[in-house]
Order: structure tokens, then sequence, then C-alpha cells
């Protein structure tokens, strides 16, 4: 692991109208790890990825990238700097063929035509390398089943190269079966060397490919722990703020009470 | 692919040598994958699979086809005659014209029910402008088509910048831009126009190559030969960089199946005139625009918008920007059309696009087998859409119909076109492919 880290958030907040989505929040992502962010629903994760996707500007903190300060205003620049995000609704094409998606909007050109030989070489060779199998590259995405959708998209996200890779929800809509090879597809990631960030519900997915869980709750940092030497209810209290609820204070008071 | 606790809780060590096994040397195929054999028969089966899937592609065109020219001939021995069959494939050209710029619209998913009237409007444009201002015919002839492309852009703008359903703008544009036709023809009424430049060229009594009997088979030889060439040479580079490929009979199959179809139809056209001019010129627009949309970013961009708008944009497409040049493209093809139409009598008529040239149109591409419901579709149904359209037409007329019989019997293929591709478009959702 590099010392510094690919991508880093300092301090950064987000605010929409009269609420305050994320407050001061810090987030390190190094090459070559997976860095799981979860929190319960509203707890700021979709808004702190969209920051980082672009999709929303911060308002205060830094964004920085292999150590530089950097400013993410719109998609593209995020795309730029080598940010790829896979949202959970996938956003696929189901007209299009899987090279077709694969090569959206980046397709290749020969003779300022689309070259579709080497498009199709390039995305074969990349889903073999991947361990992807889906039946042919040639299908509409229509035809596949939901898992290998899922791989596809993620595949997707690594035609530009990126260093960071943005996973919102992979495994949220899939079997056990395509879990797993989603699963096995971010380790791939990061053998590759990528960073990779992934938000998710399911502890059982964190536990298995994370190395360290950034919590978030009510947009403040609440914890982060490495997954090793870190007990699954030691997350879940700090995802559901359980150290300090009506039981934790009552039995507090009545500790007190009892002095 | 393991994906028990142990492998997972230490990776690298015994996780990979499971997946580590040397790749084979023919890629391990996916064993659910009803792949398509080598050769003819798995070209027959693939075949037999996609019509029970839904994608019946042009095969309900080609059956409607056989079926209407039995019915016309059965009724009127003339009508597999080779003058009415160069009648047939000089009248498609003009309303051809204004479905090939729909069937971009259609590719997006939305609709242009301006076009009748745009043409219409262009008729008297051109009119007014050759004939009143005494522009050069060919100027002006490029000025209005300019002018429908920017009627388009201007009705893309209101659909994609301010967020007005298509619909109603064309609608709208429907009946202003006829508004508009009206004023501009005046008091004139309408206005004759000389039999020179673009008019002659796209007019009943103008033939490739001056109707030297040459002409039709030097183009079905060019069409035979680029297909033969152009698979050939696809072949050999998929080949090279080991990609699947087409097989050199289902080459051998394509091409001679292109070649019978053209040379007869060469032979039959040559029976009586030859080719006519507005009929190359459509052709050739086929080509160009079938190659924009499958062999460019461009066409990519405008499948993937017809597809899913969200997968557009998260992929960088500028959505707005494609929406508003495909509508261009459909006004550009539009006032295209009116041109062909105006130079069927060289006349512009308060008349012109209005009636049934809408829904023609609309028919046309539908017929063709481009979807309704966007990204499914190519600009070849624009052609053989108008081959059902114009033997109805030519055919009624022959038996001397009249209008309302036509209107009704254009309005029940239009239906019958809605209702194959709705059909078509569940099988293949229920077979997965839609």
């Amino acid at each position: 692991m590099s010392a510094t880290p690919v991508l880093a958030l300092r301090g950064v907040s987000k605010r929409f109208g009269a609420v305050q989505a994320l407050t001061d929040v810090e987030l390190e992502v190094h090459a070559g790890e997976v860095v799981a962010l979860v929190g319960d629903n509203g707890a700021g994760k979709s808004t702190l990825v969209k920051t980082i996707a672009g999709v929303h500007p911060i308002d205060e903190g830094i964004i920085e990238w292999e150590g530089r300060s950097v400013s993410i205003n719109r998609p593209q620049d995020a795309q730029h700097l080598g940010v790829a995000t896979v949202y959970q609704d996938l956003a696929l094409c189901d007209n299009l063929d899987v090279v077709g998606n694969l090569y959206l909007g980046r397709e290749l050109l020969r003779l300022g035509t689309l070259d579709e030989v080497t498009m199709e070489q390039r995305a074969r060779e990349l889903l073999n390398t991947l361990s992807i199998r889906i039946p042919s590259v040639r299908i509409p995405i229509a035809s596949l089943s939901g898992g290998q959708r899922q791989v596809v998209a993620i595949a997707r996200a690594l035609i530009g190269e990126p260093k960071v890779v943005i996973l919102d929800e992979p495994t949220a809509a899939l079997g056990v079966e395509q879990t797993a090879q989603v699963l096995d597809l971010i380790e791939r990631l990061r053998e590759r060397g990528l960073g990779v960030l992934l938000i998710s519900h399911n502890m059982a997915d964190v536990t298995a490919v994370a190395d360290t869980v950034h919590v978030l709750r009510l947009g403040k940092n609440n914890g982060s722990f490495p997954v090793k030497g870190t007990s699954n209810e030691e997350i879940i209290a700090a995802i559901t703020g359980a150290t300090d609820n009506a039981v934790t204070r009552r039995q507090a008071r009545n500790a007190e009470a009892a002095k | 692919m393991t994906s028990d606790k142990s492998t997972i809780d230490t990776p690298n060590a015994d996780g990979v040598p499971a997946d580590d096994v040397p790749p084979p040397a023919v890629e391990a195929l996916d064993p659910r994958l009803l792949i398509r054999e080598e050769g003819l028969k798995g070209y027959l089966i693939e075949f037999k699979r996609k019509m029970r899937g839904g994608e019946l592609g042009s095969l309900p065109v080609v059956v409607a086809l056989i079926i209407i020219w039995t019915i016309f001939q059965l009724k009127d021995s003339l009508f597999l005659s080779s003058t009415n069959m160069v009648n047939i494939s000089y009248f498609l050209a003009g309303t051809g014209m204004i479905a090939v710029g729909l069937v971009f619209v259609l590719l997006l998913g939305e609709i242009d029910l301006s076009v009748a009237s745009v043409s219409g409007l262009a008729s008297a444009l051109f009119a007014v402008f050759a004939t009143t201002h005494g522009i050069n015919t060919w100027l002006a002839a490029l000025l209005t088509v300019g002018i429908g492309a920017g009627i388009g852009a201007f009705q893309g703008f209101f659909f994609a910048k301010i967020g007005v359903p298509a619909f109603v703008v064309t609608l709208a544009g429907n009946l202003g831009w006829n508004g508009l036709m009206l004023w501009v023809l005046g008091d004139t009424g309408s206005l004759s126009l000389s039999d020179n430049g673009p008019m002659h060229l796209l007019g009943q009594r103008s033939f490739f190559m001056d109707q030297d009997i040459a002409g039709a088979y030097i183009l079905a030889t060019l069409a035979v030969a680029a297909l033969l060439i152009g698979s050939l040479i696809d072949q050999s580079r998929r080949r090279k960089v080991g990609v699947p490929f087409r097989a050199t009979s289902e080459i051998v199959l394509r091409v001679a199946v292109l070649a019978v179809v053209s040379y007869a139809v060469a032979y039959v056209l040559n029976k009586s005139d030859g080719v006519p001019n507005a009929l190359v010129i459509f052709l050739a627009a086929l080509i160009i625009c079938d190659f924009v949309l499958r062999r460019t970013t461009f066409g990519r961009k405008v499948f993937a918008v017809g597809g899913s708008i969200e997968g557009a944009r998260r992929a960088g497409i500028n959505v707005a920007l494609i929406r508003i040049v495909v509508f261009a493209i459909s006004g550009g093809f539009a006032a295209l059309g009116g041109l062909f139409l105006a130079a069927q009598t060289y006349t512009a008529t308060l008349g012109a696009g209005t009636g049934q040239l809408l829904m023609l149109a609309i028919a046309a591409a539908v017929i063709g087998g481009t979807s309704l419901f966007g990204g499914r579709g190519n600009v070849w149904s624009a052609l053989l859409g108008m081959l059902v359209i114009q033997s109805i037409q030519t055919g009624l007329d022959l038996l001397n119909m009249n209008t309302s019989i036509q209107y009704m019997i254009t309005g029940a293929v239009l239906l019958a076109a809605v209702v194959v591709d709705s059909v078509s478009r569940r099988t293949q959702r229920s077979s997965g492919r839609a």
C-alpha cells in the first residue's frame, strides 16, 4: 500500500438547502485497497459518492488526488482524474450489445469510423482477464442476467483505465452465485492495483472483500475500522449509533441512580 | 469460482490457483449459449431462433409484400408489369425520403408529426425562391433543405432543452408549418415549377444514365461487389485478430440473395424505362444514412439515447445535442422529400403535405421494422415500408379506388404494422432480448 492515498477527502461538507448532508467527512482510498463505505439510509453515502463522482460539487473541504488538491465540479472532471463510478441502476443500454456498452462514449475509431473488430477483441480480452463469463460479447444487454449486467457495468468502468472505482451497492439485487462473482471481481480489481470504494449495506460482503470500513452516520464520520480484528457487531454499533441511544442512555441513568 | 469463506479470508493464498488454470486454446464458451454453429446450417438455426424470439426483422414486410402483390396481380394483370414497377419505384422515393428522417427520430423513441407539413412548406419555399425570386434552382433546393433542417432543430430545441414532449411540439409544428406554407403561397394559390435543375433530376422523365440498359446493371453490380468485398475484408480482419467471423458460406448466401434481388429488379426496370434518378438518389441517401447509423460514433449515440437516456448521459453523451441534431435531420429529410413530391407534378400546391402523407411516412418506417419504442431499427425499413405502402397506393389507383377506401386501407396497414411491432417487442421481452 502506497503512503499517499490515491484519493483523499479532507473535511468535506455538503449542504442541500437547510440540510447538512455531509459534515467534515474524512476518507482515504489507497491504491490496491478496498474501502467499504457503510451507513444507514440517509447517512450520506450516496451524497459522498456523488461529490467524488462530480455530480454534486462540495461546499467545503478539500479533495486530494494523489496528494494534490483538485476540484471536481462535473462528472467529466472525475472521469479525467481516473475515477470510474458504477451506479446502482447500472444505466446500461439494453438495445446495444456488450461491446457497444463497454465502449459507449469512448468508441475506438479506425479511419473515422467505428473499429468494431478491435473493440470486440479488446472487450473479449478484458472480460477474460477479469474471468467474466458471459455467453457472447455480441448479444444485447437485454439478454443478460442481473449479475452479468453488474459485471459488464463494472468492466465498463475499467475501459477508461481508472485508478479508483466506486461501486454503489453492486450486490444489492443479486443472487448468491452472482454476488460471489462480483466479490471475486472486486478482489481482482484490488489485485490490479486499483483503489475500490465499495458502498454496501451487506455486512457479509463488506467483511468478505474490504480492507477498511468507513462508517458514516448522519453525514459525519463515525469510525473507521480495519476489517481484520473488527467484529460485525462493532461496525453495526457504529452504523446505528448503538453507543448512543435510548437504551444505553437509560442504562447509564439506571447505573447512576443505583449509585 | 470459489466463494466460500475460507478462500476469501485468505485472499491470494489458496484462492488464486483455482482461477489460475491456464486458459484453454479455444476460449471456454458458456454452456448455456445457443451459439451459432459455423456454416449454413447454423445460419438457419439462428434464423429460426430469432423468429421464435420475436426478432422478426424484415420478414413481416416480405410476407406482406408477397400477399399484396398477389392480390393486386389477381385483380389487375397490369400490376406486376414493368411499367407499373417503374412507377412504384419512382413514386416511393418522395415519401421514402420523409420516412428516412423519421427513422432517426423513431430510433430515439420519439415521433415527429410535423414532417408532412415541413415537406409541404419546403415545396412552397422552393417554388417562391426559384420561380418568384429567380434564385438558381440548385441553390434554392439547398436553401430549402437547410430551412427544413433549421425547422427540425427549432422543434428539437423545445423538446430537448425546454422539455416539451416531442409529440406536442411537432403536433404544433404540423399545424404551424402548414399555416406558414399557405401564407407563403398566398393569393397565387399554386406555383408551377420549370422542368430543370433539381426538379428535372427528380422528375418522372429522368432516368439513370438516360435509360441506358447498362445503367441498372451497373448499379446492381456495384451493390453486389460492395457487399462481397466489404464482407470479405471484415472476415479477414476478424480472422486475423481471432474474433468470431461470418462463415464463407454465409457470406456467399447473403451476396447471392442480394445479387438475385438486385439483378432481377434491374432486369424488370430495364424492360420499361430503367432506374428513375429519384430512386437512385433515395438509395444513395439510404446507404449514407445506414453508414452513419452503424459505423459512426454519432449513430452509436443515437442508438444509445434510444436505448437508455440515463445510460447515454452517464457515458458522457450530450443527450440534448443528439436530440436536436436528430430532429434537424428529420426536418432536412422532410424538406428533401417535399422537393421530391413537388417534382412529381412540377408544382407547389396548397394541398402539399396534407392528407395521408404523414401517416404514410410513419407507416413506412414502422412497417419496415423500425420500432416505435426506440433503439431498434435501420434506415432500410424506409425502403421496405415504402415498397409496401407504394404498392398499395399504386394498386388502389390501378383499380380506381376511391380516396375514402385508400384512407381506410392505409389506416388499417399502419395499425397492423404497429401491432406487429408491439407484439414482437413483447415476445422479445419474454425471451429476454429487449
